[in-house]
């Protein structure tokens, strides 16, 4: 530790703690730009000189390390002499065009030009113009105003993983740009905005639409996946304008994904369902919400009555909250079927029964940082949790090695130690290699349920897994979206959870949205001997209630589930948007509030349960979806619908405490697997990173990005002469019945015989499941 | 891309630095592509960042950060006289005034009949032989007298 | 070039820079001595303290002591370069080392390593100078060919491996970290220190940078005692120095003498005034040299202390030398656009301030010069001066003060007259070709 004297306070520091960090921690502010607490220390903008005893000249306060005993003044005469210098070149060249700079009113510059600027300048030359540059639909630039900071640069580099931006040419023609005519394509990427000191990088789909002092500032949190990211909402005249971080450090530190920040433009869309809407003879009308819900309530009676309550199933979505999903489980149980789900995605359900609770990430997402081994199976990480990703990526700079088990290796733009390219039919043998081999590294017993399954013969590659896991400290092993909606999943859980007791490390799951663990706290899952959503949709229900799900595009077979939908005598949605495919299959929508516009609660991947108030009032006749199931089980007089707010929902869905019922382990179950050698294609789906919801479909601007034009589908060099066609050709792929034709490219990440499809996709909505065999012909 | 010849050039620069740090060879890697191919389009560059495996924005940051590197078009012969002060005072100037009246263009102009072009150039670190031009970026030439310019002139013309 | 001394005694030229000469010149005998004798490296490090070797790239550090930096049981790679990133106007004496003497050079960086522990090593060349980069790889193969680098150097268990890098335009490179970054492939942009390159170097490891005329001096000392070199010079301004005298003189070059030769000598040695002018002004030691009046400059002796005093620097040892028919505002133009081009864009006093600089002068110069143009200088300058990573912004500063400060009056003639008190045929005849005699 170490003691230092700064504007005359004493304070002591960590070794290795630089000026900056001392004045931070006595709350003394150093005016600064292209210092952050996050990115390396530029020391460029020389903004922070502030004086130092016995140095000759003023120091950068973001790169000087403290030295015991040292005296620091940060507003002497000879350190505001130095910064407002500084402050006078930045301004010489930064154009006058504040009145109409999207920065204002939050600008760094214009902040602490007030300070320390001059009330005139002395800059009498012609000002510096910058062309601007096409970043992609996300970021907007006024390039005429950079600093050259270099956050945006190192941003990318270090945070995103990706260099993407340079500072190219040299001197005064210094600019900050992409490689020429690249845009910036990172689901990382309106960071720069909130990094960007000035008015240079600002958010192109809020451009011009508000003056950030009249917008309102409400916090919330994100709807997407599964880190529950902490936001702040901004609304005017009760239209959500912008999201921003809202700093949390234990989650989404003071980053956002994309996703997070910019789906909101989902929330105006003209596919809003803003009025209650009823089928009569096959044509659909607006109604009053009495009607409609009288028309939901007599028709589940009647179906009821007709069919017996099994007859009637409810399926949501895991982006729905606690309140919604408790209630129509208690709705749907008040019936008297216990046939709920929300689980839309999975298609392996044997697990049921044997959980010993609601599956997590099995630690919190701040520890992620200290693992030093980790094994990641099945999953989409950067994709699909992209700050989980980035959290990963931190953690491998600082020594953690990584391993993963995949179908189709995507870029994490990290150090990948170890990688296993396998079919998912293949990953269970795999995973029995490296059960074998780490018992064999840790000389420790397989565990006996599967002792007898593990094959003597190892792969080097499956060893090489075996001993990276073996010689960690801190090791977890997650399970990824791919290997909790795999036909397998129930094995590859057993295998990981064995993995991880052997390895002595955390077992976790990723989880695939918003509430993937509330929905388990919550009970929106068949408990005494109901269907799970898979069995709801083969053995079709009479009557179904939908909550937030779109019958193409959320399901694990969305082929399977529009027939299941559209033949059932009744459909009740409760839904934020219309769409054709809801039209087609609901006989009465009912507009429900999406998270901007009603208070709820998920729980995050670590079992975090996090509350959010309706940052604006509902769009039209909109209505909170707690509420709307609340009226329904009053409408039905069942008891136990009396809750006059959502938190009284929370309280009685929740148990108290932060983290009730939350277990990986599963208890009881056999290990029972069938290797059988896959003839044909195997079909491996990834959701894509904006097609996972109704919300973010919806949003006009990520719909533009490079991620959301990604191809349909993809196979390796093999497989693509296996089918006899070169990359870039149309396919026809088929799955039972439904034939879909999409184009096909090369891509040799993917594992052999496997062909990659993506889900949640309108091109291949008429397909049917997301695993398992598919066939692909030329066209 | 690139010729055989230019690849291997830049193989043995690569050699020259730890393995892991094939980015140290970009500075030789785009002198190279330049001599082949006259100049530096966008390409050559991201093929340049991709046979080094480095970022293409991070090989256009060093292509446009050391002023030899051509980022668009130059003609057969690139001309740069240095004007700094110690030439300056040994005539570099008027080198530089002759050339322009030879060639009939002024500095960063190119000869309509895409021989020559001339640029101004900051210190070679040949001050004492002033006035200095460079040809192609590689041949330095030494006290430049009127006839001695005529003399490169006339022999680069056939070139 | 014109040579007595050390480096470049006995050269001739183009003619004998190969390995033979360099050996019949005595070249080697100091590594093999250090081989064959197996001398410690501390050894080595004493003599070179002695030599009292000060850094002849420009800031003059004590070599012996930078060396002493070095971590000796660092557990890793050790790297070693040498700087020939020699852009500063007015300095051109590496690029003659290199041609004319490759291998003393080579000689004095293979020592240095066995001195330090540093088993790589790079040469990093000016761009500019290309035909010179080519020499020394040449020098390099040959060197290698003879047990004299590479593995198992001369028989022994020391190996070092030394390459050429070459820079291609860009002056800032001639700092010592920005010509790491640009070793390591990127933008040559100072680093900021600390850490200092002993410490983090090249690709991170410990590191140590000289200047190629200081390792060329390396052999010498080993071969004549450090004391013998530093009574070559006087006190605490150990050895002989290569002078590059360029500008209005008769004979333009380097001129190696020992440290606190009188300029006047120097002058002579160059062959005096260029048509007998009168000498009006004197940048000692490279572009970012404060200049002095000739007066003050005819009473100095050329070594550290005695233009220090004088209120300039020796630097690198670049004499540029201007006669009466120069006007001192077109030159400051001239200078002040120069690092204009050449600052890196990194630190904001330095990248807005160059540009502001060299438009204020060009104005003055272009006769729309205004009365408190003069102060907005100074006061520009100060702006910039310790206020930036590296001293680019303090080099882009010196000059304008230096020549406010001794030729104010010139500047303000320009202001008040809208011209130049040397009137532009004068100028025009005074700065004509320059024919060798």
């Amino acid at each position: 530790m170490l003691e230092i004297e700064i504007d005359g306070k004493q304070v002591t520091v960590e070794d290795g703690s630089t000026i900056m960090d001392a004045a931070t921690k006595i709350g003394a502010f150093v005016p600064h730009f292209c210092y952050h607490k996050k990115l390396s220390i530029a020391a460029s903008c020389r903004m922070c000189l502030v004086q130092v005893e016995k140095a000759p000249k003023p120091l950068p306060a973001c790169a000087t390390p403290v030295t015991n005993g040292m005296k620091v003044w940060t507003r002497s005469e000879q350190a505001v002499k130095a910064q407002k210098g500084v402050m006078e070149f930045l301004l010489i060249n930064h154009p006058l065009d504040c009145p109409i700079c999207d920065q204002g009113g939050e600008c760094q510059l214009q902040d602490l030009a007030v300070g320390y600027g001059g009330s005139q300048s002395r800059y009498e030359e012609e000002k510096r113009v910058v062309l601007n540059k096409n970043l992609g639909p996300l970021v907007a630039t006024d390039m005429t105003r950079c600093i050259n900071c270099t956050r945006c640069v190192r941003f990318t580099t270090e945070i995103a993983g990706e260099m993407e931006l340079g500072q190219a040419f040299r001197g005064e023609h210094a600019e900050i740009m992409p490689f020429v005519e690249k845009t910036v394509d990172s689901e990382l990427s309106g960071n720069i905005i909130d990094l960007c000191p000035v008015g240079a990088l600002t958010s192109k789909p809020f451009r011009f639409a508000a003056r950030t002092w009249e917008l309102a500032r409400r916090k919330s949190v994100s709807p997407h996946d599964s880190l529950g990211s902490n936001l702040i909402v901004q609304v005017k005249h009760d239209v959500v304008k912008r999201v921003l971080p809202l700093e949390n450090e234990d989650i989404n530190e003071c980053w956002l994904s994309d996703k997070d920040r910019f789906s909101y433009e989902g929330l105006n869309s003209d596919d809003r369902l803003t009025v209650p809407m009823l089928k009569q003879d096959g044509v659909w009308k607006e109604t009053d919400w009495q009607t409609a819900l009288e028309f939901a309530a007599n028709g589940l009676r009647k179906t009821a009555k007709q069919n017996g309550p099994d007859s009637i199933g409810a399926l949501a979505s895991p982006h729905t909250s606690v309140e919604e999903l408790y209630l129509l489980q208690k709705f749907t149980r008040a019936i008297g079927s216990d046939s709920v789900d929300f689980r839309l995605r999975q298609s392996d359900f044997r697990a049921d029964g044997f959980r010993e609770g609601a599956p997590w990430l099995g630690m919190p997402i701040n520890e992620v940082s200290g693992l030093d081994r980790l094994f990641v199976i099945g999953s989409f990480l950067r994709k699909d949790t992209p700050l989980l990703a980035q959290r990963v990526r931190q953690a491998a700079k600082r020594g953690l090695h990584v391993s993963a088990l995949n179908a189709s290796a995507e870029e994490w733009l990290l150090p990948v130690r170890n990688r296993v390219l396998a079919a998912p039919s293949v990953f269970v043998p795999v995973l029995l290699q490296v059960v074998g081999a780490l018992a064999a590294e840790k000389g420790v017993a397989v565990a006996e349920h599967l002792a007898a399954a593990v094959p003597s013969a190892v792969s080097e590659e499956a060893r090489a897994i075996a001993q990276s896991l073996a010689s960690g400290r801190k090791v977890a092993v997650w399970l990824g979206n791919l290997a909790v909606q795999s036909e397998y999943a129930t094995e590859i859980h057993q295998l990981a959870e064995e993995i991880a007791r052997l390895a002595e490390g955390a077992f976790g799951i990723i989880g695939e949205a918003a509430n993937s663990v509330g929905g388990y706290l919550a009970k929106a899952i068949p408990l005494v001997g109901g269907l799970n959503a898979r069995q709801m949709l083969e053995q079709p229900r009479k009557a179904y209630l939908l909550l937030n799900a779109e019958p193409d595009l959320d399901f694990a077979n969305p082929a399977l589930a529009q027939a299941a939908l559209g033949a059932a005598p009744l459909v009740i949605s409760l839904s934020a948007f219309k769409s054709p495919a809801l039209f087609a299959a609901a006989d009465v929508l009912l507009p429900i509030a999406p998270f901007t516009e009603t208070s709820g609660t998920f729980v995050n991947c670590e079992g975090r349960a996090q509350n959010f108030n309706a940052v604006a009032r509902p769009v039209g006749e909109t209505r909170p979806g707690w509420k709307v199931l609340r009226v329904l089980g009053n409408l039905l007089e069942f008891e136990g619908f009396e809750q006059n707010d959502s938190d009284a929902v929370a309280k009685e869905a929740l148990a108290d405490g932060d983290r009730p019922d939350l277990g990986n382990r599963l208890f009881g179950l056999e290990f029972k697997f069938a290797d059988q050698a896959f003839t044909g294609f195997e079909r491996v789906s990834d959701v894509p990173i904006y097609a996972a919801d109704p919300l973010v479909r919806r949003a006009p601007s990520l719909q533009k990005t490079r991620d959301a034009k990604a191809p349909i589908a993809r196979a390796n060099a093999a497989t693509l002469a296996a089918i006899g066609v070169e990359s870039g050709a149309r396919v026809r792929l088929k799955q039972g019945e439904g034939v879909a034709e999409v184009q096909i490219v090369v891509d040799d990440t993917v594992a052999a015989n496997c062909v990659r499809v993506a889900a949640a996709t309108a091109a291949t909505a008429v397909l049917g499941a997301m695993c398992g065999e598919i066939s692909v012909e030329r066209v | 891309m690139l010729s055989q010849e230019s690849l291997q050039q830049i193989d043995r620069e690569i050699a020259k630095y730890p393995p892991d740090q094939k980015q140290s060879a970009v500075m030789s890697a785009l002198r190279i592509a330049q001599v082949e191919k006259g100049w530096l389009p966008k390409e050559l560059i991201e093929f340049v960042a991709s046979y080094l495996d480095m970022p293409a924005i991070a090989a256009y940051e060093v292509a446009s950060f050391y002023n030899m590197y051509d980022l668009e078009p130059v003609g057969r012969h690139k001309i740069t006289v240095c004007t700094n002060l110690p030439c300056a005072l040994s005539g570099g100037v008027h080198a530089a005034d002759y050339l322009k009246e030879k060639l009939g263009i002024e500095f960063n102009e190119t000869t309509p009949d895409g021989k020559f072009t001339l640029k101004e150039g900051e210190c070679m670190g040949a001050c004492g032989d002033a006035p200095v031009m460079l040809v192609n970026n590689h041949h330095m030439c030494s006290w430049m007298t009127k006839e001695k310019i005529d003399q490169i002139l006339a022999e680069l013309e056939s070139k | 070039m014109s040579a007595s001394g050390l480096i470049l005694a006995g050269v001739d030229g183009d003619r004998t820079w190969g390995l033979q000469d360099y050996v019949a010149r005595g070249g080697y005998s100091a590594l093999r001595k250090i081989i064959s004798e197996k001398i410690p490296p501390e050894t080595i490090i004493a003599e070179l303290k002695a030599s009292s070797l000060r850094g002849r790239g420009g800031a003059g550090f004590p070599t012996g002591l930078k060396w002493s930096f070095m971590p000796r049981s660092f557990p890793g790679a050790k790297y070693l370069a040498c700087n020939s990133d020699e852009g500063e106007p007015g300095t051109f004496k590496d690029r003659d080392i290199l041609r004319y003497n490759p291998h003393t050079v080579i000689e004095g960086m293979t020592i240095a390593a066995y001195a330090m522990g540093c088993e790589r090593g790079y040469n990093y060349i000016h761009g500019e100078i290309f035909e010179v980069y080519e020499r020394f790889e040449a020098a390099l193969a040959e060197a290698r060919a003879a047990g004299l680098l590479g593995q198992k150097i001369l028989g022994s268990e020391f190996s070092f491996e030394l390459f050429a890098h070459h820079g291609y335009g860009a002056y800032i490179c001639g700092e010592e970290t920005a010509l790491l970054e640009s070793i390591e492939g990127k933008k040559g942009q100072p680093r900021f220190k600390p850490p200092f390159p002993a410490s983090y170097g090249l690709y991170g490891k410990p590191t140590t940078i000289n200047n190629t005329e200081t390792f060329a001096s390396v052999p010498f000392i080993i071969n004549m005692g450090g004391e013998g070199f530093l009574n070559l010079g006087k006190p605490n301004n150990g050895g002989t120095k290569l002078f590059s005298v360029s500008g209005h003189v008769n004979r333009p070059g380097n001129y190696e003498i020992a440290m606190g030769t009188p300029f006047a000598e120097l002058l002579e040695m160059a062959g005096g005034m260029r048509g007998g002018r009168k000498l009006k002004a004197v940048i000692p030691g490279g572009s970012s040299a404060p200049v002095l009046s000739g007066s003050v400059m005819m009473d100095c002796t050329m070594d550290y202390d005695s233009i220090s005093k004088a209120g300039s620097m020796l630097g690198s040892g670049a004499v540029i030398v201007m006669d009466e028919t120069t006007c001192m505002v077109k030159a400051l133009e001239r200078l002040s656009y120069f690092y204009f081009e050449e600052s890196c864009g990194q630190c904001t006093p330095c990248r807005e301030g160059t540009g502001w600089l060299y438009r204020v002068v060009h104005r003055i110069e272009n006769g729309l010069g205004r009365k408190e143009d003069l102060d907005l200088l100074n006061s520009v300058t100060g702006n910039i001066m310790g206020r930036t990573i590296c001293a680019l912004g303090d080099a882009a500063s010196m000059p304008v003060q230096s020549f406010i400060k001794h030729f104010g009056s010139e500047f303000e003639y320009h202001i008040e007259n809208k011209k130049c008190l040397v009137p532009p045929e004068v100028q025009y005849e005074g700065s004509q070709i320059y024919v060798r005699p």
